[in-house]
């Protein structure tokens, strides 16, 4: 009964992180616009993550290792909203059209 | 116009004759004369003639020729009309499904090339395979005794191998200077302060995030944590995976974050070159000593003095981890100094 009851748990948790994934690639092709993408993007950096995390800790059980890969989650949730964040700064720095793709700012446009 | 033949013996020319009171020998003489005159002038009128007809073959050779020009021309910008617009109606389409296909291609001979190659490879785990031979077993069996490290693959590299791991630190301090070398600009700093190379390479910073508020916050952050971890790595390296390379480039990654966010002026207070040459260069030193004494014990036999300690403990594996400690510091210097080389010419 416990087997099954992990196993159900483990693959809700990588089937939710799989889909997670593939919606982020979906958008990361469907979109045209870099600040578009980008958001697409980050869902499979920071919730896929997460949930296929989660999920491979609960198979194999909570060690030392579990605490070291589940150590690599909120780091990257502060890394790449980051790198995003530096990434979009670029765009609106050398895009001149971006007024067309959205709205803009006074001081950027 | 030419007088006809007999004009000489019509009864006009002789009535003329004979109010002239001339004879007809007269005439001849004169006639002979004026042929005479006549073959001068023929001879001049020919000569012009010819003049003339060069001139007028040359002139209509160049007018053949521009006229040729100006056909070609037409025709040139008639198949330049008519193909103005291919490479953006037709050729673009043509060449994205080409790449496409060829793309596929590619692909699928590399995959097909790799499979074939993977299974001709001897099963997985086999007893019988070329790589179970007896210095695996000698690792195997005596690695732990002999190095001290649990680690078996560190105990490998820094101990069994150190003087091909000394060799790529080396490799790593000599790449590092051969960029300096070529990439080096702060050279002229203060001699000639409008040299433009080095004002147009500042003018590049120009572009950077310049004190992103959020890149900052972040880095106060993360950098601790990186470094943290990157210590971690390298001084773990005889107990668990990791070890000086390994750590070093995590060590060298956050000084590279820490660079980004806070600029140069603030990271060259620690990472100057001064301070690169002594923390790159001295490492060095020591693991070729070290080594070396290392060596010389353990080809003539002799005890080197080194203890092993107990393996597990973080203080075992002899001279597994300052060695370690030595490379960690080498590559993570070597990284970043070569981010701030090819970044701005300089530390």
């Amino acid at each position: 009964m416990m087997e099954w009851l992990r196993f159900s748990v483990v693959a809700l948790f990588l089937t939710a992180s799989l889909g997670m994934a593939v919606i982020s690639v979906a958008g990361v092709f469907k979109f045209k616009f870099i600040l578009n993408r980008m958001h697409a993007a980050a869902i499979c950096d920071s919730f896929a993550l997460l949930l296929g995390m989660i999920g491979t800790a609960v198979a194999y059980g909570f060690s030392f290792a579990t605490i070291k890969v589940l150590l690599i989650v909120p780091l990257i949730w502060v890394a790449s909203p980051v790198s995003g964040h530096l990434i979009a700064r670029l765009e609106v720095t050398t895009d001149k059209h971006l007024s067309e793709e959205c709205e803009v700012q006074d001081e950027w446009k | 116009m030419k007088p006809r033949s007999d004009y000489e013996h019509s009864w006009w020319r002789r009535l003329v004759r004979f109010v002239d009171g001339e004879t007809l020998a007269d005439v001849e003489k004169r006639e002979e004369e004026a042929g005479e005159n006549d073959a001068q002038s023929q001879k001049l009128a020919d000569t012009m003639a010819e003049q003339l007809f060069e001139q007028e073959e040359k002139y209509d050779r160049a007018d053949r020729k521009r006229r040729l020009e100006m056909e070609h021309e037409k025709e040139a910008m008639a198949l330049y009309d008519k193909y103005k617009n291919w490479p953006k109606e037709h050729g673009v389409k043509i060449f994205g499904r080409l790449y496409a296909v060829m793309a596929v291609v590619l692909c699928v001979i590399i995959i097909t090339t790799l499979l074939v190659t993977v299974s001709y490879l001897p099963e997985f785990g086999h007893a019988d395979n070329p790589n179970n031979n007896e210095v695996v077993e000698r690792y195997n069996e005596k690695a732990l005794e002999e190095t001290g490290a649990t680690n078996i693959v560190a105990g490998m590299i820094l101990d069994y191998r150190a003087f091909d791991t000394l060799g790529e630190s080396h490799v790593l301090f000599i790449a590092a200077v051969c960029v300096m070398i070529l990439l080096r600009l702060d050279i002229t700093k203060g001699k000639n302060p409008t040299d433009t190379k080095r004002l147009e390479e500042e003018n590049d910073r120009l572009y950077e995030p310049k004190n992103d508020k959020i890149l900052q916050l972040s880095a106060r952050i993360l950098v601790p944590i990186i470094i943290l971890f990157g210590i971690y790595v390298i001084l773990n390296g005889h107990l668990s995976p990791g070890g000086g390379f390994s750590g070093g480039a995590i060590i060298g990654a956050g000084l590279i974050l820490y660079l980004n966010a806070f600029g140069f002026e603030k990271a060259s207070r620690i990472m100057n070159r001064k301070n690169y040459a002594v923390i790159s260069v001295v490492p060095l030193l020591f693991y070729a000593l070290a080594k070396g004494y290392s060596f010389f014990t353990g080809a003539n036999h002799l005890e080197s003095g080194i203890p092993k300690g107990t393996p597990g403990a973080i203080l075992s594996g002899g001279l597994i981890l300052p060695l370690n400690i030595c490379v960690g510091v080498v590559v993570a210097c070597t990284m970043y100094h070569f981010y701030t080389l090819f970044r701005k010419g300089g530390m």
